[in-house]
């Protein structure tokens, strides 16, 4: 790690900024009367925020809103169910990230699947998804396409490398999700007050500041894209707050070593030569129009949808009763605040998604707040 | 999900490079960022490297939290 990486580590720089995020966050009650409410989007936050024990120290001084950046928990139960049905039918092999495994479903999760037979496999980089179908040629090869703005770039790779190999038994199922859509739709909701948004580092390695300025320029939120080490994410929070006490709404940039404005324009290319914007549906929210990507018709050949069409005839809205992930995801209430949450939902035995991911909300809160609760209650 | 890491590019081929991260030697592919060099440090994500750091940016950011810790009450 060179100097300069390591120099985002040091201690001493993370507790001076803490010191000022709570003058910072002084002041706006202050000015406000109530602590500055602020959504980080990124399910990776959530985990680092938690981890970090940021989320505790600033308690009662910031209010920090979990997001529904965590791209195994927004996955809709239905489109779960279609890989279990269509590995469950022993024909495919069923490829996907290891947090969609645990997943309950009515019929249990994508792992009961494999236990009953389906060939189900964890990989960590889609291009595996190719080898594994390279060294299968009778067989076909489904990646079920998961993930964010990160992410999809990746698959890409997998396709420009199937294309390369003249893989043909290499499928892809597209329920990749968006941010910038999820954000217009929860901002355009008004469900829970947003004074500010922590925007996704990696995502906005991707997409770029550019991306973002709608955030400012058509809702007035302040929004700063953050990297996730303490000394980023407490810079981030004091940069929030500075804005909302002096009544600004800018986007900032404050993980330049690696988001530049235009983002990264190879990887935007390669998205855009195989996908086109498409309606999805998340879990807990519904469908939201343009949030996800469809493979356009010329890769069809590749499309889960054009092999088996009948999992489209599924019967729909398989969500878990009783679950309150979706209402997590939206911010609307924390882990604290489900009846179910460390009680008979835990990750050993989780009832849904969010206490699944690594990246979810009730598992961070599991991991690192689990006591915390009475002091968020009061 | 959307972790990445940060690896030093050792060797570099058409599609893929070698790189070291946290001790681990790693091909990862770089479809995505075509133009690494040798000795750069890029971000790893899901195996693909997508962005190459600017060690001057970083130095300026890390000047901005020094100096807004000195500054703290100024807002």
């Amino acid at each position: 790690m060179p100097e300069i990486l390591e120099a985002f580590q040091d201690a001493k720089l993370s507790r001076d900024l803490l010191t000022m995020v709570r003058k910072l966050a002084a002041a706006y009650r202050e000015k406000h009367g109530r602590p500055m409410a602020l959504m980080e989007v990124c399910g990776t936050h959530t985990m680092a925020l938690a981890r970090s024990g940021i989320r505790e120290a600033v308690a009662g001084e910031v209010r920090l809103v979990s997001g529904p950046g965590c791209p195994v928990c927004v996955t809709s139960q239905d489109d779960i169910h279609r890989m279990q049905v269509l590995a469950a039918q022993r024909e495919a092999i069923v490829c996907t990230f290891g947090d969609m495994m645990r997943v309950p479903g009515r019929e249990g999760s994508l792992q009961d699947t494999r236990a009953r037979g389906g060939d189900v496999r964890v990989i960590y980089n889609p291009v595996e998804a190719v080898a594994i179908a390279a060294a299968n040629p009778n067989r076909p090869v489904v990646f079920f396409g998961i993930g964010f703005e990160t992410t999809i770039p990746t698959v890409a790779a997998a396709l420009v490398e199937a294309e390369r190999q003249q893989i043909t038994n290499f499928y892809l199922f597209t329920a990749f999700k968006l941010v910038t859509p999820v954000l217009h739709y929860l901002l355009t909701l008004g469900e829970v007050r947003l004074d500010g948004l922590l925007l996704p580092g990696h995502v906005s390695v991707i997409l770029g500041e550019g991306d973002f300025t709608f955030l400012a320029d058509q809702y007035r939120v302040p929004s700063v894209i953050s990297g996730f080490l303490p000394v980023d994410m407490l810079g981030g929070i004091a940069l929030l707050l500075q804005m909302g006490i002096r009544g600004e709404a800018q986007v900032k940039n404050a993980y330049p070593r690696v988001v530049r404005y235009e983002g990264n324009p190879t990887a935007k290319g390669l998205v855009s030569r195989y996908f086109v914007p498409a309606d999805t549906k998340w879990r807990g929210i519904g469908i939201i129009p343009g949030s996800g990507l469809a493979l356009k018709p010329q890769w069809e050949h590749r499309d889960c949808r054009y092999r088996w069409p009948h999992l489209w005839q599924l019967e729909e809205d398989t969500e878990i009763a009783g679950c309150r992930c979706g209402e997590i995801l939206r911010g609307v209430i924390t882990p604290h605040q489900c009846p179910r949450f460390a009680t008979d939902c835990t990750p050993v035995d989780p009832v849904g998604p969010c206490m699944v991911s690594s990246e979810g909300t009730c598992a961070a809160y599991y991991q690192h707040l689990r006591l915390a609760g009475h002091r968020e209650k009061g | 999900m959307c972790l990445a890491v940060p690896a030093k590019v050792l060797e570099r081929g058409e599609f893929t490079a070698k790189v070291e991260s946290l001790g681990n030697i790693l091909e990862v592919g770089i479809m995505l960022t075509p133009d690494v060099e040798v000795g750069q440090y890029v971000y790893v994500h899901s195996g693909q490297a997508i962005q190459v750091v600017d060690a001057t940016a970083a130095q300026e950011s890390l000047a901005l939290w020094k100096e807004l810790t000195t500054n703290a009450g100024d807002s």
